[in-house]
């Protein structure tokens, strides 16, 4: 009896978790299968498109006799590159229409007109003409002839599914010279747009724990550029930090501060001199970390404010007997409690952030010294129209987040047999 | 009473007032009035000087009386030092040392004298400090994007600093851009596709992830372990990585520039941190409501329906604007999908318009308002939903 129980629920498990499987399967795991796929594949963006055989239907009266017309289908390959084989042709027409001649391609049987086409190199075209009558001889109606459509179907061959491998994405963006480039900006701004976001973070979640008036309206405003959508937040940025008719370097003019205007988002490097070094910063990398940070703070500070919350009021009031003082009780009390959040917070926001695509495209598009993987995933399938080679960098960036994964739940293993 | 702690006193406070009035000339130079200088030196000492009165005054005085005549001297002063300004910008300056004042009255000599003083004095401004930054450095863009809505494009370059809002011209007038964005930019067709998409995200997301939250919390079956480790991997999986496969395939499924193939993405992105999220509430169900469901005779989709749906309605809204969120809000797909406009999204059509050539700014960021203001408007109202559902499933972002 219980076995069956047993059977029974295993049954209705499995059904109840199908289709969400399914649907995971299919839209997540499976293109990032055939991410391999393509990425050992020669493939263009225009190769995406599917050769279609094509036909435009014109239909012109004959003159002085209304009881006849000619029907001229014009016949077109729409690919520019590959051929399609065994095209076949189908067209419907009213009663009573019958065509005068027909070569020996077509054949006309119950109101259907049919014909094979055999095969159409790239780039074909061809004109099909036809004469058609009315078997009882009244006039034909030209919109009735031109409300069907033609029908047209061929085979073509379909470059994802060849076994044509080639190895020359792979060997392509491991020897571009800007490919350590792109890693090291992408590491930068991993790095620093964490460690950022997580510090600010842990500044917005002390000053909210304390009570003060409109806390609740603080916390919530604190996290209004997360819960904002990226495009309109990026634009905003973008024409604040516009050098020409931007808020900040009109603002900063204004007071003179600075002399002329500095484009932000625009200008690669910049020279600072501190202390009689010269520094080289990378001004756009840094403009977008800036941003990056802004936006997710929030986050670092709503599950820092959560873990503060929970942290006793004892440990304070003995601290305060002890005599110690501010900073010792935040070095000593509340850094240790909310030391397992950060680590988790760092991994996490380590690898979105590693990903992070949105936000630098919108704000650079990936100029001036802001590319990162993620960005070049796009210029190289989309821009350039190299979808192997985009492939070829996706597979890079799976590699580094499988990585970082095996780190974090490491980490997140280690934590759970401590506690 | 120590002379290091009256000095850290005396320069933290001033540079305080300092800052708070440095944000209200900010604000007050983007209204269009011409401010040149902040007038640090002379603020700064006078800060300073005023915050020593402060501290001699202390208790001696009414401590209201005390404040109110500091902020007085505080603004007279500043009246003085500036020029041709118009008095609602001396009325702010007397209220923001007014609210500066109120906040170091309680200090004199013996507090400064007590032990780590000078500490607990710079924690607190840095509190109030921060609060006031923060708040000044989140809202500003937000401030921005509303207001230059409102201006046109050839009086943001006649002077790009005033963004005052001439309320004189008439409120058609006013909301012009915001006619122009509904009417020639078809901003009205947008809205309503991005709301049928992340209606029907949360939609479908729900009817999925319920059942199967439900078989991962509950049920036993084999691979349930494998399960419920491989939602959170599958999670973290960014939609870069996917982008270029799914490109491929929808454009010769002939799904792209459609409703159905935006939704299909969306729900399966979305589809692991739903269960996951889920999942977790479902398990903090007592199990004996479901054993005497049973004992009732009610299948296993009596139980979801009657039992656990009723009782996890709180964990269910959050997923579901949770998932309103990242639907209403995600562009990557909606970018590399959509190439047609009749099929746009709000986020797309924005960014369609600022890639479109010369689109005037003030166009710009009335779209961006009409896209950010229902998702904050539901933020604020739904804030303690969304916010369970943020600490829950924000390992994405």
């Amino acid at each position: 009896m219980s076995s069956k129980l047993a059977k029974i629920e295993k049954r209705t498990a499995y059904l109840l978790i199908l289709p969400s499987v399914l649907l995971v399967f299919s839209i997540i795991l499976f293109p990032i299968f055939s991410n391999i796929w393509i990425s050992f594949k020669n493939v263009e963006l225009k190769d995406l498109r599917i050769p279609e055989p094509r036909a435009k239907k014109l239909v012109k009266s004959i003159k002085d006799n209304p009881t006849q017309i000619k029907i001229i289908y014009k016949l077109r390959n729409s690919s520019l590159t590959q051929e399609i084989t065994n095209v076949k042709f189908k067209d419907k027409y009213p009663d009573n229409i019958e065509p005068i001649s027909l070569n020996n391609k077509c054949q006309f049987k119950s109101n259907l007109l049919k014909c094979e086409l055999g095969n159409w190199p790239k780039k074909y075209r061809e004109n099909l003409e036809i004469v058609f009558q009315n078997t009882n001889n009244q006039e034909i109606s030209k919109k009735e002839l031109k409300s069907y459509k033609p029908k047209l179907s061929g085979k073509s061959q379909n470059i994802l599914l060849t076994y044509e491998f080639t190895l020359n994405n792979f060997k392509k963006v491991i020897k571009d010279k800007a490919f350590i480039d792109l890693l090291s900006t992408t590491f930068y701004y991993t790095f620093f747009g964490t460690i950022g976001a997580i510090i600010f973070g842990i500044l917005a979640a002390q000053m909210v724990n304390q009570k003060f008036f409109g806390r609740t309206f603080m916390r919530s405003v604190l996290l209004f550029p997360y819960v904002a959508p990226v495009v309109a937040l990026a634009y905003t940025w973008e024409l604040l930090l516009d050098p020409t008719s931007g808020t900040l370097n009109n603002l900063l003019i204004n007071y003179q501060i600075i002399d002329g205007p500095i484009n932000l988002l625009g200008q690669k490097y910049v020279t600072l001199n501190i202390l009689g070094f010269d520094f080289k910063l990378r001004l756009a990398l840094t403009t977008v970390i800036i941003f990056e940070i802004w936006r997710y703070f929030p986050l670092a500070f709503l599950f820092i404010l959560a873990r503060l919350q929970a942290v006793p009021k004892e440990l304070y009031e003995a601290a305060d007997v002890d005599g110690a003082n501010p900073i010792q009780k935040f070095l000593n009390i509340t850094l240790p409690q909310i030391l397992a959040v950060i680590s988790i917070l760092f991994m996490i926001r380590f690898i979105w952030n590693f990903n992070k695509f949105e936000d630098i495209f919108l704000l650079t598009g990936g100029a001036s010294g802001t590319r990162t993987l993620p960005i070049n995933v796009y210029q190289q399938g989309f821009s350039i129209g190299d979808i192997g080679m985009g492939s070829a960098v996706s597979i890079v960036i799976v590699v580094f987040l499988l990585i970082f994964m095996f780190i974090y739940f490491k980490l997140l293993g280690k934590r759970a047999d401590e506690n | 009473m120590k002379i290091k702690n009256i000095f850290t006193y005396c320069f933290i406070s001033s540079l305080f007032l300092f800052s708070l009035i440095c944000i209200w000339k900010i604000l007050v130079t983007l209204q269009g009035i011409e401010i040149t200088n902040f007038n640090f030196n002379k603020l700064f000492i006078f800060g300073i000087i005023l915050c020593a009165i402060n501290l001699l005054i202390g208790k001696k005085l009414n401590l209201n009386i005390k404040i109110i005549l500091l902020a007085l001297l505080f603004s007279i002063f500043d009246y003085f030092i500036s020029t041709n300004l118009p008095i609602w910008y001396s009325f702010g300056i007397f209220l923001i040392s007014l609210f500066f004042f109120n906040n170091i009255k309680d200090y004199d000599k013996n507090f400064l004298s007590k032990n780590h003083s000078s500490q607990k004095l710079f924690f607190n401004f840095l509190t109030l400090f921060g609060i006031t930054l923060f708040s000044f450095v989140i809202l500003f863009p937000f401030y921005m994007m509303l207001v230059t809505s409102f201006k046109t494009q050839a009086l943001l370059l006649l002077n790009p600093l005033d963004f005052s809002i001439n309320f004189a011209q008439g409120l058609p007038e006013l909301f012009k851009s915001y006619f122009i964005v509904f009417k020639d930019y078809n901003f009205g067709r947008y809205m309503l596709t991005s709301t049928i998409v992340s209606l029907g995200t949360v939609i479908i997301t729900l009817i999925f992830a319920i059942p199967a939250a439900y078989a991962v919390a509950r049920l036993n079956f084999f691979g349930k372990n494998f399960l419920s480790t491989s939602i959170l991997i599958i999670y973290l999986f960014p939609a870069i990585v996917l982008v270029i496969p799914l490109y491929t395939i929808f454009s010769q499924l002939g799904l792209r520039n459609s409703i159905e193939g935006l939704l299909i993405v969306y729900t399966a992105t979305t589809l692991p941190v739903a269960i996951y999220m889920l999942q977790g509430y479902f398990k903090s169900i007592p199990k004996e409501l479901e054993e005497a469901g049973i004992i009732d005779g009610q299948n296993w989709l009596g139980i979801i329906f009657k039992i656990i749906l009723p009782l996890s309605l709180p964990a269910i809204s959050s997923v579901a604007l949770y998932v309103f969120m990242i639907a209403w809000n995600e562009f990557l797909f909606s970018l590399m999908f959509l190439d047609r406009p009749n099929t746009f999204t709000l986020s797309r059509a924005i960014q369609f318009l600022n890639v479109g050539a010369e689109t005037p700014r003030q166009y710009l960021m009335a779209g961006s308002v009409v896209v950010t203001l229902p998702i904050l408007i539901i933020f604020v109202y739904f804030e303690k939903y969304l916010v369970s559902g943020l600490t829950a499933g924000s390992v994405k972002g």
